[in-house]
């Protein structure tokens, strides 16, 4: 296999990869103030996508502007579950908390569907479809957009969590409710403030993949899915490791696609991820001991 | 003797509910099906309480678990034209062999990382039923899966599988309340509160998951065989990683920790939406907002519901009825 | 007196209504489609097109004077409930005659229910196995995968093209396709050069490509449903190949030339002449079915038609014509008279069923169309 093709693949590899690491970065984020795994974290990353389609056709704002009112709106949506099914029941069990995101993932997809219905939609590129040519390998903008956002997304949430009062007191509630509200953090507060926190980043998730992965009512599945892994892989609550799991994944898929069999990629990857798992149980880059469950 | 007769009560409640179904459904035979459908996957839903509810192992690799052993009796009955019984036995047991090989490994893993390693799992098994199209017909289905047949009965007709299945349901439900009010259920339970007290307490903690586990497959594998020769048809689809999540949403929809709640869960979300269809395309958002009030308002599920409720009846007409 | 005519008169009509009412009675014709799900591409349009077909036969006075009652059941596109659905059609709606499924793997779960209650199943699935072996009481509609494959390695063979890679889904469709291609490429003396696998929610294929280009061959073949191959489509040009790409009719559709934009461009595929009924010469004995189904179809639901549609069009028509040549809505009636159907013109192509021959299509059935300036472009009839 020459160097072109091998190229080639990492630059799959990493486009893929940083989208499932965007979606692993929501789940690590409601997972630090909840302790719970948020099921509806790809329909935010569908809920993305679809609204900045939308709102281009809807208002036809031009872009920018369509993307803003999507993340926006996807924002919003965050705040309402968090308000609506989240708080009301605080205290459940973890395992109730996670069917009721369950709940909302379906709720949301419903809703889609009867409003804007099943097709698949795209968006414009932002900066055209021209490939660019790097030693025998083409990539086009838009996988370049993709990986910057994900690099300044990435770096911004480790600023905001290390550097700001409000990220720190948001940590604090994940290794302990209570002595958190003790020190003055309001919990509520924090939770809804993760929540989102994480509709946001899986909305801007969704606006920069759809031009190249399009979008339709059901994407936010199997991104659910595929960012849950990543951010098993990592290790679960550190963000650094979400991104991590998730190019770790996008590279074992398409290395596995072109170098050993494209039928068999998916099950490739997963066999390395169950290899780690029983090599290291909490993950690559997470600290052992965090029972919840 | 009064509490193994209390005990006995409730099931013998169910066993006449089970035979009188078919009548007061008026013989309808879709209804039927939908229950024998119902019915299978309480099967699995049972098993995965002892699972989940009892011992506190999560699985999201129970739909693959339940697709081995449907798939093991189509290709042996099916391809190779064994006897049903020869089918039914290897599916079984091939599903407890596999859940054994995975558990022992994966079963040290804990909470979310178990359920990822369960998942990673299901999706290599459901990839497998899509790839190997030599042995399983691949994504569009294995077509040719005989009738039952027991002793020379053909279990061809709605209604007498409909009363197999939920015999089977009924052997299932006793033998796991047999276990759960042994010495071994308490120790899984004391499993599910605190590992360190119950290993502390003697508990041989990596034996007692393998075995719920491994047990809790013999239930899908079960499942499976009746489902294979129920539908005569098999495909992937059926079995991933959808299934799974929608297996354990039984168990904590019906209630976790309660056997009857399974069962319930089971039906519940089995035939709520032959109920919902009437609503169309606003079937699948009033599923999702029916399943988000349950859990909010349901927190020990329909059976910790239908106990608040029972409870309350008692209070207010005072005395035991 | 005046009573006593009054009721007489009410006595005579009763008498005359009484038959009546009973010819009157619907003739019931079930449906398990796909609407939901995600073969629901298929299945939603095939569901308007029975609904829209049930009107306008109910406007012109119904078959035989009676009134045809669908009754269309949404399997989401899961196997288990289109069996369910397959058994409340049997045992409770009692139907004489069914369409569906809309996909190959629902069509072979619940072909057998059918044919031990022998009811005949039209079925809007393409794969082969439906009809062959010929099980007496299925047919089907749409196209085969042969036919598809045979007009696109005709194509390929006049260009010249030795070496095809093939990149298929790992659907029921793609399973289906894929077996073909392997079959016939060979057989068309021509060697399968590469033969990759993408899955149905895969969003990037570059890898698959990659390695393609790196195999050198004269052309791709892509056998999918959306967005699959416009993932493809627009990878290709990502990765700037040149290699002539060939698309399978499962995207005959416009949201296909949406979806991969620019990228489209030049791309082959066989087409059901539906895509291409304006281009169509005027004498052509499909001309006028298929404009008038457009024109219905697009003035009642305000969408584009798709060749999907066709599918169920073609299975409704066919059962109405041999409730009509029969005289009568029994099954088995419907049943033998559905073989003996010739020369029926309908959307899909010029039918021509017979005992042995349950589709009744053959590859005359397709044409192939090249994508120009965002619209197909008949390249050969």
């Amino acid at each position: 296999m020459d160097l072109a093709s091998l190229l080639q693949f990492l630059a799959s590899g990493l486009t893929v990869g940083s989208t499932y690491g965007l979606a692993a970065l929501g789940f690590t984020i409601i997972f630090n103030t909840t302790g719970i795994i948020n099921f509806a974290q790809g329909e935010f990353v569908m809920l993305g996508g679809i609204l900045a389609v939308v709102f281009m056709h809807w208002l036809d704002p031009g872009l920018p502007a369509a993307i803003l009112l999507a993340v926006v709106a996807t924002t919003l949506v965050g705040l309402l579950m968090e308000r609506l099914t989240i708080r009301p029941v605080r205290n459940a069990s973890a395992i109730n908390l996670i069917i009721v995101t369950i709940g909302v993932s379906i709720t949301i997809r419903g809703l889609v569907m009867l409003f804007w219905g099943k097709d698949t939609y795209v968006l414009p590129a932002f900066s055209g479809m021209a490939p660019i040519h790097l030693l025998g390998a083409t990539i086009i903008p838009q996988s370049l957009w993709i990986l910057g956002i994900a690099v300044v997304v990435l770096a911004l949430l480790k600023g905001f969590f290390s550097r700001t009062i409000f990220g720190r007191a948001m940590l604090a509630c994940s290794f302990e409710p209570r002595a958190a509200r003790l020190v003055g953090i309001s919990v509520e507060r924090m939770v809804m403030a993760s929540f989102m926190l994480s509709a946001f980043v899986g909305a801007v998730g969704g606006v920069i993949l759809t031009p190249l992965t399009m979008t339709s009512y059901d994407v936010g599945v199997l991104l659910g899915m595929k960012g849950f892994a990543a951010c098993i892989l990592g290790g679960l609550g550190n963000p650094f490791g979400a991104a991590a799991g998730g190019l770790i994944l996008g590279i074992l898929e398409a290395f596995g696609a072109g170098l050993v069999s494209s039928a068999y990629k998916d099950a490739i990857a997963f066999v390395v991820i169950l290899g780690i798992l029983l090599w290291k149980p909490s993950g690559l880059f997470g600290v052992p001991d965090t029972e919840r469950v | 003797m009064s509490s193994t007769l209390r005990q006995l009560t409730p099931v013998a409640a169910f066993f006449l509910l089970v035979l009188a179904t078919p009548f007061l459904l008026r013989h309808d035979y879709y209804y039927l099906s939908i229950l024998t459908m119902a019915g299978i996957f309480a099967i699995i839903v049972l098993g995965l309480n002892l699972l989940l509810g009892f011992a506190g192992q999560i699985s999201l690799g129970h739909g693959a678990l339940f697709g081995i052993a449907a798939y093991t009796t189509a290709v042996l009955t099916g391809t190779y034209g064994l006897p049903l019984a020869v089918g039914a036995v290897s599916g079984v047991g091939l599903t407890a062999l596999v859940a054994m090989l995975i558990g022992m490994p994966v079963l040290k893993l804990k909470g979310y990382y178990l359920a990822m390693a369960t998942l990673g799992f299901g999706l290599i098994v459901y990839i497998f039923f899509n790839e190997a199209i030599g042995l399983t017909g691949g994504p569009s289905g294995f077509v040719g899966i005989p009738v039952l047949e027991v002793f020379g009965f053909v279990f061809d007709s709605d209604l007498s599988y409909f009363y197999l299945v939920w015999s089977m349901v009924a052997v299932a439900l006793l033998t796991s309340l047999n276990l759960i009010h042994s010495k071994y259920g308490r120790a899984l339970m004391a499993l599910h509160i605190s590992e360190t007290a119950a290993q502390s307490m003697g508990i041989n903690i990596a034996r007692h998951k393998l075995f719920v586990f491994v047990l809790s497959s013999v239930y899908a594998g079960i499942a499976g065989v009746l489902y294979a020769h129920y539908l005569n048809f098999v495909a992937p689809s059926s079995f991933g990683f959808h299934f799974s999540v929608q297996l354990i949403t039984m168990v904590v929809l019906g209630g976790m920790a309660s056997l009857w709640g399974g069962i319930a869960g089971a039906v519940f979300l089995t035939v709520m939406p032959e109920f919902l269809r009437f609503y169309e395309n606003l079937e699948v958002i009033i599923y999702g907002l029916i399943l988000i009030l349950c859990m909010m308002f349901l927190p020990k599920g329909l059976a910790g519901g239908v106990c608040k409720l029972l409870s309350n009846v008692r209070r207010r007409f005072g005395r035991e009825p | 007196m005046i009573t006593r005519i009054l009721f007489f008169a009410l006595a005579v009509m009763v008498f005359i209504s009484a038959p009546a009412a009973k010819a009157a009675e619907p003739i019931k014709v079930g449906a398990v489609l796909s609407v939901s799900g995600p073969a629901s591409f298929l299945g939603e349009p095939e569901r308007n097109t029975l609904l829209l077909l049930q009107d306008k036969i109910n406007a012109q006075g119904g078959i035989l004077g009676r009134p045809l009652e669908m009754i269309i059941y949404d399997d989401e596109t899961e196997v288990n409930k289109a069996v369910l659905a397959a058994d409340r059609l049997l045992k409770r709606d009692r139907v004489v005659a069914a369409i569906g499924g809309t996909t190959s793997g629902n069509t072979l779960a619940i072909m057998p229910k059918f044919a031990s209650a022998r009811i005949p199943l039209v079925s809007c699935a393409a794969a082969e196995k439906i009809v062959k072996p010929v099980n007496p009481w299925v047919f089907k509609t749409p196209q085969s995968d042969r036919h598809a494959v045979i007009k696109i390695l005709e194509h390929a063979k006049s260009q010249g093209y030795k070496n095809i890679a093939i990149i298929t889904v790992s659907d029921g469709f793609g399973q289906a396709g894929r077996e073909v291609l392997m079959e016939l490429i060979p057989a068309h003396g021509m060697n399968v050069a590469a033969d990759e696998i993408y899955g149905p929610k895969d969003t990037d294929m570059t890898p698959q490509l990659t390695k393609i280009r790196g195999l050198n061959p004269d052309a791709i073949v892509c056998w999918g449903t959306n967005p699959g191959p416009a993932v493809i489509a627009r990878n290709r040009v990502q990765l700037a190949m040149d290699t002539p790409l060939y698309m399978s009719h499962g995207v005959a559709s416009k949201r296909f030339i949406e979806l991969a934009g620019d990228a489209a461009e030049g791309l082959i595929l066989p087409a059901g002449r539906l895509a291409v009924a304006d281009q169509l010469s005027e004498d052509h004995p499909q001309k006028a079915v298929l404009q008038a189904y457009i024109q219905e179809y697009e003035a009642r639901f305000n969408t584009e038609v798709s060749t999907f549609g066709g599918y169920a069009y073609d299975a409704l028509t066919l059962i109405v014509e041999a409730v009509r040549r029969a005289g009568e809505a029994t099954p088995q009636a419907i049943r033998d008279h559905l073989e003996e159907i010739h020369g029926f013109v309908a959307t899909g192509g010029i039918f021509e069923l017979s005992a042995e021959d349950h589709n009744g299509l053959d590859e005359r059935a397709f044409v192939i169309v090249r994508i120009a300036g965002g619209d197909w472009e008949l390249v050969s009839d």
